[in-house]
């Protein structure tokens, strides 16, 4: 167990020395100086000079990205150029609202998947089983910001159920602000769960047909049984691949809906720093959603050693 | 014919039937459009469906079915392209890494490929057209690139079970170099592999490049593309929501179109995988 958590361990460190590589190259190979970019056309050469020296432009690039590594690694993210602000204090504030949204929206994915999915694979064939299958595929195709717009339209425009925008904001209490949360949740859900409960499906329709959960079945078990006891825990794996793989899915795949609902997450962070040319924001920014995707995929590896003794052993 | 059966071939025929339908709206809007989708129309602004246009008129007075045939060809050449950027350097690499299997080159191309995969597709989007600046050029390449990995992975698992296979033994006493055989032994028989996943990418790529249009990082105007459609309707959905729901309505069914191909397609090419699907 020790070595398979060392070298995940290893290949996380891996992947994020990569990363933070290859983002750093690609704001730097790409044409252009980052600081004229930020400061547009109309720069005068002096603060063109100042924000040079500022962002450290005029040192080698290794000590430039030495610098930068470092500095995340003590917390410090630079400083915003634009909002003259910390970039960890405005990521940190973002991300109040876009990490319970991606976590908001993950729970309700897993909700609606699971009961599906199982439902599903117990009615493999039936009416039910195909009716399923076809929402579900309807479920994938339908693009998320779309669907929020249309359920704006219902709940906000029509019934006034929710707000059609905006973030009511934590100090408001829980409940207004879930309640804020609640649409762009739910349009974030809606195609994950669709996909989850088709992987659900077809991952516990390979283990139904295998020969551990025959035997059990032989011993007497009924089907729903055996489908509980046996087959649930080996169709594991596969889900919780994807379900890691949707979790980077909803907290990157926010930033589309953040801006549907005008929320304040990172999403538009990451929008308005784009078109305020705020290079330093969006290097940061970026690089802590792939942190936060990369880590994702360590736990869910770990998570795997859980459900799978096998793995434990070392491959 | 059991029920699941016909399903399976009702996918394809339904599938190839939506796919026909866009792409064929895209070719014929570069014969035939209702109306010219540059020319404004202020005083028919914002109509609902009618008679003269069917699917009603945007708040500049374009007609809007026109306006999604035109989008429809954005949409397409996009994801095709992308598509195109993926088998382009996927394949080769996936085919180069199974015939060096287990050496240091193949884990030096698998694991970049495990290093793009594990980055967030559409922030990687967002930030490189965010750079290099909005436009359906830069869309296709931030699209592309993360369907490398998708079919280098899918083109060297296909082929590391081709390479024990006695055809390919025979073809390296013939004396064929390992380029060789990939490309005239290997590439053939991973082919109908290649060509479902390219269905399901596809339509990932439509996805993907409406949400980039919606967000302004696609296609620029005036070429019009769904998602700007899309966004342009948003401020306005309470009171002409024909604006709205039709250009959606267009990347859900081609969308789902190309998913109900490409499972029809695996059934009809890979009778192997038909177990796990039922």
């Amino acid at each position: 167990m020790t070595r398979y958590i060392l070298t995940r361990l290893l290949s996380l460190v891996l992947s994020l020395v990569a990363a933070s590589v290859a983002i750093f190259l690609v704001i730097e190979i790409l044409p252009g100086d980052p600081a004229a970019i930020m400061l547009g056309v109309n720069a005068q050469p002096d603060t063109l000079a100042a924000l040079r020296a500022e962002m450290g432009l005029d040192q080698p690039m290794v000590i430039r990205y030495l610098a930068w590594v470092g500095g995340m690694l003590h917390g410090d993210f630079g400083t915003s150029y634009t909002y003259h602000t910390p970039v960890a204090k405005l990521i940190g504030d973002r991300l109040a609202v876009s990490l319970p949204l991606a976590l908001f929206s993950l729970l309700l994915t897993v909700v609606i998947a699971f009961p599906v999915g199982i439902w599903a694979a117990a009615r493999r064939g039936s009416a039910a089983d195909t009716l399923i299958m076809g929402i579900t595929q309807l479920g994938v195709a339908i693009p998320n910001f779309w669907f929020a717009m249309l359920m704006v339209v219902l709940f906000a425009i029509n019934l006034r159920w929710f707000s059609a925008g905006g973030f009511a904001g934590w100090d408001k209490g829980l409940l207004p602000a879930l309640k804020s949360l609640t649409l762009p949740a739910v349009a974030l859900a809606l195609p994950q769960a669709s996909i989850l409960a088709r992987v659900m499906r077809s991952a516990l329709l390979d283990t139904l047909s295998e020969d551990f959960v025959r035997t059990a079945r032989a011993k007497g078990l009924s089907r729903a049984k055996a489908l509980r006891r046996h087959a649930l825990r080996n169709a594991l794996i596969p889900v919780l691949t994807i379900i890691g793989m949707q979790f980077s899915f909803l907290l990157a795949g926010g930033i589309i809906i953040e801006n549907v609902f005008y929320l304040p997450g990172l999403g538009r962070l990451i929008f308005q720093s784009i078109s305020a040319r705020d290079l330093i924001t969006v290097e940061s920014v970026v690089m802590l959603l792939v942190f936060a995707v990369i880590l994702v995929n360590f736990l869910v590896e770990l998570a795997y050693a859980l459900v799978d003794p096998r793995l434990r052993s070392g491959r | 014919m059991s029920p699941m059966r016909f399903l399976r071939s009702r996918n394809l025929v339904i599938g190839a039937l939506l796919t026909g339908l866009f792409t064929g709206a895209a070719l014929l809007s570069f014969l035939w459009v209702p109306y010219d989708v540059t020319q404004m129309d202020i005083a028919h602004k914002i109509k609902p469906p009618s008679g003269v246009h069917w699917l009603g008129t945007d708040h500049y007075g374009r007609d809007i079915l026109s306006m999604i045939m035109v989008g429809a060809r954005t949409s397409i050449a996009v994801a095709v392209l992308a598509v195109g950027i993926g088998m382009g350097l996927g394949v080769p690499l996936g085919l180069w890494a199974a015939a060096r299997r287990f050496s240091l080159l193949d884990e030096v191309i698998m694991r970049g490929n495990d290093l793009v995969f594990a980055f967030p597709s559409l922030i990687i989007a967002v930030m490189i057209t965010a750079i290099l600046g909005p436009s359906a050029t830069n869309a296709i390449i931030a699209i592309g690139i993360f369907n490398i990995p998708v079919f280098a992975r899918l083109s060297r698992s296909g082929a590391l079970g081709l390479w024990n296979r006695d055809f390919i033994l025979a073809a390296r006493v013939a004396g064929k170099g390992a380029m060789r055989i990939s490309f005239e032994h290997v590439l053939p028989n991973i082919l109908n592999l290649l060509i479902v996943q390219g269905t399901i990418q596809f339509s990932m790529g439509i996805l993907a490049e409406a949400g980039l249009s919606y967000v302004g990082l696609g296609a620029q105007p005036p070429t019009p593309s769904w998602g700007r459609m899309l966004a342009d309707s948003q401020t306005m959905i309470s009171f002409a929501p024909h604006m709205a729901l039709f250009p959606g309505l267009a990347i859900l069914l081609t969308v789902l179109g190309l998913n109900l191909l490409g499972d029809g397609l695996r059934d009809l090419l890979d009778p192997k995988l038909r177990r796990g699907r039922t």
